[in-house]
Formats: structure tokens, sequence, C-alpha cells
């Protein structure tokens, strides 16, 4: 929850001026506009939305820390929380579901022993089950990290990708 | 926080848009996945319908009103899902009042099924670009903007580098080709919001706020983004517009058939041998497009096709044989044409299993406005939750319908129709299948059945 008693992050340089392109989109009474944006921003940067980026965001927008939160809770894509370092969304709507969809989804949480929704121990894998990605016909799909979308994820490939995003945390 | 490189494992475009299986591609001609930057797109011909409307193609140019005569002439009804009269909506915009006003494209491509519009903005972005800008020119607006599916990131990323080429180009601007026409165009993402589909909560988005929809009327001719004269179109849409203006209104209609013209892609999904993005002559046969994308999976046989995304109400396998593939013939056939996701479904799925999962998806989506949707989703998940395990009660299917024909036109966007309709539909030409279940407690189609759904869910009916 977001309330005034939280200090806002402290928003760096760089951050700031991706925050500054985004504004410059829209007509200068309209800053609010580039919330989605800050929002995704703050998540690639921190991995999640605390209550203080909210406010952070919020002030740098000029809008009621509220409306920011309202933004973030009612976006699938917004982490509440803080997530495992990679954040795996399977699709698992009809059209990828009659193409295994759910059997990725499931093999990915036996591999990693977890359940839909967890983290594993070690905070490097969290799965979650999605809605439609938009990319159906490359079913199973898969979100990483809301950025990369990868495809056709074989059992195999699955394997393949959780090896390959381990290593690269090492 | 940097990803390690993941091309491997990424979408490479040739199994679903450059498998040379188009039937008279206009949107697709020509691709391959690497030649979507502006220089690629101008030697296919690109932006010079964009220099003929503004007669920087040694021509006289045209006026706004021709422009908007060519797209009502062409037939070009709109891509997303309504099938709306593009030059009619155009035509709805008060042009001459001296207001801001906005053009926005509707690239929230969340219609479970469909992914042709991420394609044209990956492989043909500038094509979506040269569209806009035709249509800022014939509705007199200045600024636009591109709202893409937020979990296509990276496509969202490409078009604003194709934004950036169209305006070192001087095809974006405010003086576009030395015109004196202005068109800025800036790409907005979302965030995991299949309500942002909607128009007005696409416009809710766009300002800043959570997608939930608005009341029409007003409707965004009269009051939009930002409380201005707004139109929104679907990316195909756009994307064919170029094509319009360089062959004329009258050779798109003759493309496809009366009242439908043009070409549309079609995302074949789910039990084909192919999957994939197929751009065909509006009006081909079902039959057609099946064989392009290889037949039924594995040989079996076809038993339903939801023939416009998940909204669509199902239609069984003897009357899709018979379809045409077009907006009139879908609708007569008791479906809809919708946004040309046609979601196949072999001999071994189970209906009521498949509705399941959809059921899941419109209570997880709804925004959570209006009663009917909020609570009549989750209503109708729990009911088809209770007859696919086993536990269906015998006034069940009756409910249901009930259920559905009370959200069905009482709610303020179509996502409560679009719920209610996967259920009608299911219960229409499949009740026998979804009585089975309630009476034996199992699936009718047998011990074959390949079930999809979670096994061990738990819920509280």
């Amino acid at each position: 929850m977001s309330n005034g008693a939280n200090a806002p992050l402290v928003l760096s340089e760089a951050t700031q001026a991706r925050f500054a392109r985004e504004v410059a989109k829209f007509p200068p009474d309209q800053r609010q506009s580039a919330v989605m944006a800050c929002l995704a921003i703050v998540q690639q940067e921190q991995g999640w939305v605390s209550a203080q980026a909210e406010e952070a965001v919020a002030q740098y927008l000029g809008m009621p820390p509220i409306a920011v939160s309202e933004v973030t809770t009612f976006y699938n894509m917004y982490n509440q929380r803080p997530l495992g370092r990679f954040k795996l969304n399977v699709c698992t709507n009809l059209p990828c579901q009659l193409r295994n969809g759910q059997h990725a989804l499931e093999h990915l949480c036996r591999k990693l022993g977890i359940e839909e929704g967890g983290t594993t121990a070690d905070g490097l894998f969290t799965i979650q089950k999605s809605e439609c990605l938009g990319a159906c016909a490359d079913a199973p799909v898969l979100l990483v990290n809301d950025r990369q979308m990868v495809s056709t994820m074989s059992d195999a490939r699955l394997d393949d990708l959780v090896e390959t995003l381990k290593a690269s945390a090492r | 926080m940097n990803l390690p490189d993941l091309s491997k494992f990424q979408a490479s475009g040739r199994e679903t848009c450059f498998h040379g299986r188009h039937i008279g591609a206009q949107i697709y001609a020509d691709l391959d996945g690497t030649n979507w930057r502006l220089k690629d797109y101008e030697a296919r011909g690109g932006y010079t319908a964009l220099k003929k409307i503004l007669g920087k193609d040694g021509g006289s140019g045209m006026t706004p009103e021709q422009v908007v005569a060519e797209v009502k002439g062409s037939g070009l009804r709109g891509r997303g899902g309504a099938g709306f009269p593009t030059g009619l909506k155009w035509s709805f915009m008060p042009r001459a009042l001296p207001v801001q006003k906005y053009l926005v494209c509707n690239s929230d491509e969340g219609e479970p099924g469909t992914c042709k519009d991420r394609d044209i903005l990956a492989y043909n972005p500038h094509i979506v670009i040269e569209g806009m800008a035709i249509a800022a020119y014939a509705m007199g607006t200045s600024v636009g903007y591109n709202y893409i599916h937020g979990e296509i990131f990276e496509i969202y990323e490409r078009f604003e580098e194709a934004l950036c080429e169209a305006r070192e180009a001087g095809y974006l601007g405010d003086d576009i080709l030395g015109s004196g026409f202005k068109f800025q165009l800036h790409a907005f993402h979302g965030f995991g919001a299949y309500i942002c589909g909607e128009e007005t909560g696409l416009l809710e988005s766009l300002e800043g706020k959570k997608g939930q929809p608005r009341f029409k009327p007003p409707f965004p001719a009269s009051f939009g983004l930002y409380g201005k004269p707004t139109t929104i179109n679907n990316t195909e849409t756009f994307a064919a517009v170029p094509w319009i203006i360089n062959h004329g209104g009258d050779a798109y209609l003759k493309i496809g058939k009366p009242n439908n013209g043009g070409t549309k892609i079609f995302s074949m999904v789910g039990d084909v041998e192919l999957p994939g993005n197929y751009e065909i002559p509006m009006g081909l046969p079902f039959s057609k497009l099946l064989e392009l994308a290889g037949g039924v999976k594995g040989g079996r046989k076809l038993k339903a096709v939801i023939p416009g995304g998940a909204s669509a109400p199902v239609l069984p396998a003897s009357i899709m044989m018979d379809l045409t593939m077009d907006y009139d013939a879908c609708a007569k056939a008791g479906s809809m044409l919708g946004s040309g996701a046609v979601i196949v479904m072999d001999e071994t799925r189970c209906m009521v299993d498949a509705l399941l999962r959809l059921s899941y998806f419109y209570m997880h989506e709804s925004c959570g406005q209006c009663t009917p949707c909020r609570e009549g989703t989750g209503w109708l998940w729990r009911m088809v939750h209770r007859i696919e395990h086993g536990q269906g009660r015998p006034n069940d299917l009756k409910l249901l319908d009930s259920v559905a024909e009370n959200i069905m036109g009482r709610t303020i966007c179509a996502l409560g129709d679009a719920a209610a309709m996967p259920v009608r539909g299911m219960l229409k030409h499949f009740r026998d299948e979804f009585a089975y279940h309630v009476e034996h407690k199992h699936c009718m189609v047998g011990p074959g059945a390949s079930r999809m759904a979670p096994r061990a869910e738990a819920v509280t009916a």
C-alpha cells in the first residue's frame, strides 16, 4: 500500500532521463499518461514496484500516489512484491493450452520444485501462469522478466532455458 | 536488470509469417524478418501512398475528403474484431473543428488466438506508420499514439526505432515532406490488461489510469483521448490503407467479396499442423485456410473451431467446412470473424475442458466495474469448473444459459458479452457433451480425450 509515510525512492539521473523521454510524448498538462512507462522502468531497474517507488513516480508526474497505486494493482505485469531474479510467465490460455501450454507450466514447476506463483529457494526463479501473450501460433510461449518472449518451448528447450538463465546468474 | 541473450529461444517468424503460404498478400508481402527497416520498406514501394496524397509524387495530391471516399469505397472494415466500416468511422471525425484531435492505433493484441498484429509490427512496422499518417491527414489529426500490447515489449522497442527512422526521413514531423502537413506519432505500451483492447479502456489507459471502459455515447469521435475527438483503428486496418491509396478502393473491394473488401490475416492456432498467420483474400473457404495450415494436427478429425478469437461463439466442424471466411458469412453462421483468430480443436478435445479455460480468462480479466460481468464471469467459471470435475448439478446447464443471457447487453463494454458468447455457443452446439458430464460425472469424449486443465485446482462453488 502506498501512503504518505513512505519516503520516496530517490530516482537516479539516468532513471529521470528515461522518465523524461516518456513524458515528452504527451501534452505538457498530461504527464500522468507516462505513468505506465515509468512504472515499467522502475520495475526493470528495481525488480518490483515498491510503495516508495510509487511515491517517487507520483512526485515526478505530479499525481496522487493512490492514482499510481491504482495503476500498479490494475495491470497484471507489475510486480507488487519482490520476485525471483527471473520471472517466467507461461501462457496457459486456450490456444496455448491446445499446444501444451499447461504442460510447459507444469514441467517448469516440477523441474524447479515450486508451485505456480512460487519462487525458488535460491531466489532465481518465479513461475507464474499468464493470460494471452499474443503469440498463440508459437505456443508454448513464455515471457522472461516482462521483456523477452521465448517460443515453441518444448521440455528440452525449457530445460535449456533454465540452464541458460542459471549460467547467466553465476 | 539486464537479461542474457535468449535469441536462440525466440520466434524467427519463419513459421508464422515467412512460410510462403499466403494468398495475394499485401501486408505480409515479401517479408523475411530482416527487411523491416525504412530503406527496405521504401524498396518495396513504401511511403508512395503518403507521397501520392500529399502531391509529392509529381501528381496533384488528394484532398482529405478524397482519401476518406477512397477508404469508404474499399469496403475496408475494422480488423480488430468489430468489423465496423473504416471509411465511415473516419467520416465521423469533426475534421474542421479547431481543437486538438487524436489518432490512436490499437495494437493491444490480447484476444486469445490472435498474433497477427505482432508480426505486422515486428516485420513491417512502417506500413502501420504510413497508414496512420494517411489517416491523420484524412481526419486533420496532428498527434497519434500506437498502443502496443505490453507483453510484446521487444516489438514496442522496434516500433520506437521505426518511428525514429520515419522522423529522420521526414515522413513524420511538423512539415511532412515539405507539404505543411503535421503529424507526430508516439509509441505507448500496455502492461497486461486484456480490457485495454476495448477502445475506451485503452483511452483511459493512455491517460495513465486503470483501463476501465467508458460509457458510450459519447463516442471517441466526439469525446476521446483527453476528452478530444479521437479515432481508434486496429493495426491491421491501418496497414491496409497504403495499398488502398496506391491501387484504389475499387481494386481493394474486388479482392474480397461485396461488403468484405481486401485481404485478411488469420491466425491459425490450436490443433493444426502448421500454426501461423495466413493473409488471404476475404471470403476464402475455411477448408482452404485449414489446408494452408497443414490440416488438422496428426491427421485427426476436426471437431470444432472458434473462428474469430476466444470471444466468438464456437462452431462445429460441419458448419465450419461449409463456411467462407468473411464478416457476413461468419455472422450468418451464428459466430463472428472477430480478430481473425481461428482456434482449431480436434476430435480428442473436450468442450467442457475448453470452455473452462476461457471462462477463467474472462473472470480474470473482467475490470470489475459492472456487476453482471464482475460477478457473472466468476459464476460462469465456477459452474463450468464443477461440471468438468464431476460435480455438476442437474440444473447447471439452465443456470449457465441464464447467467450468460443476463450478462449479455447489461455491461458498459463488450467484455461481458465476450464472456457470455463462448458459453452460449458451446451450449448451443455441444449441449449433449455438457449434459453427459453432468449426468455421468466424467467426459463423453472418452479415455482418449486429451485433458488440458490442471486437475487439482481447489474451488469454492
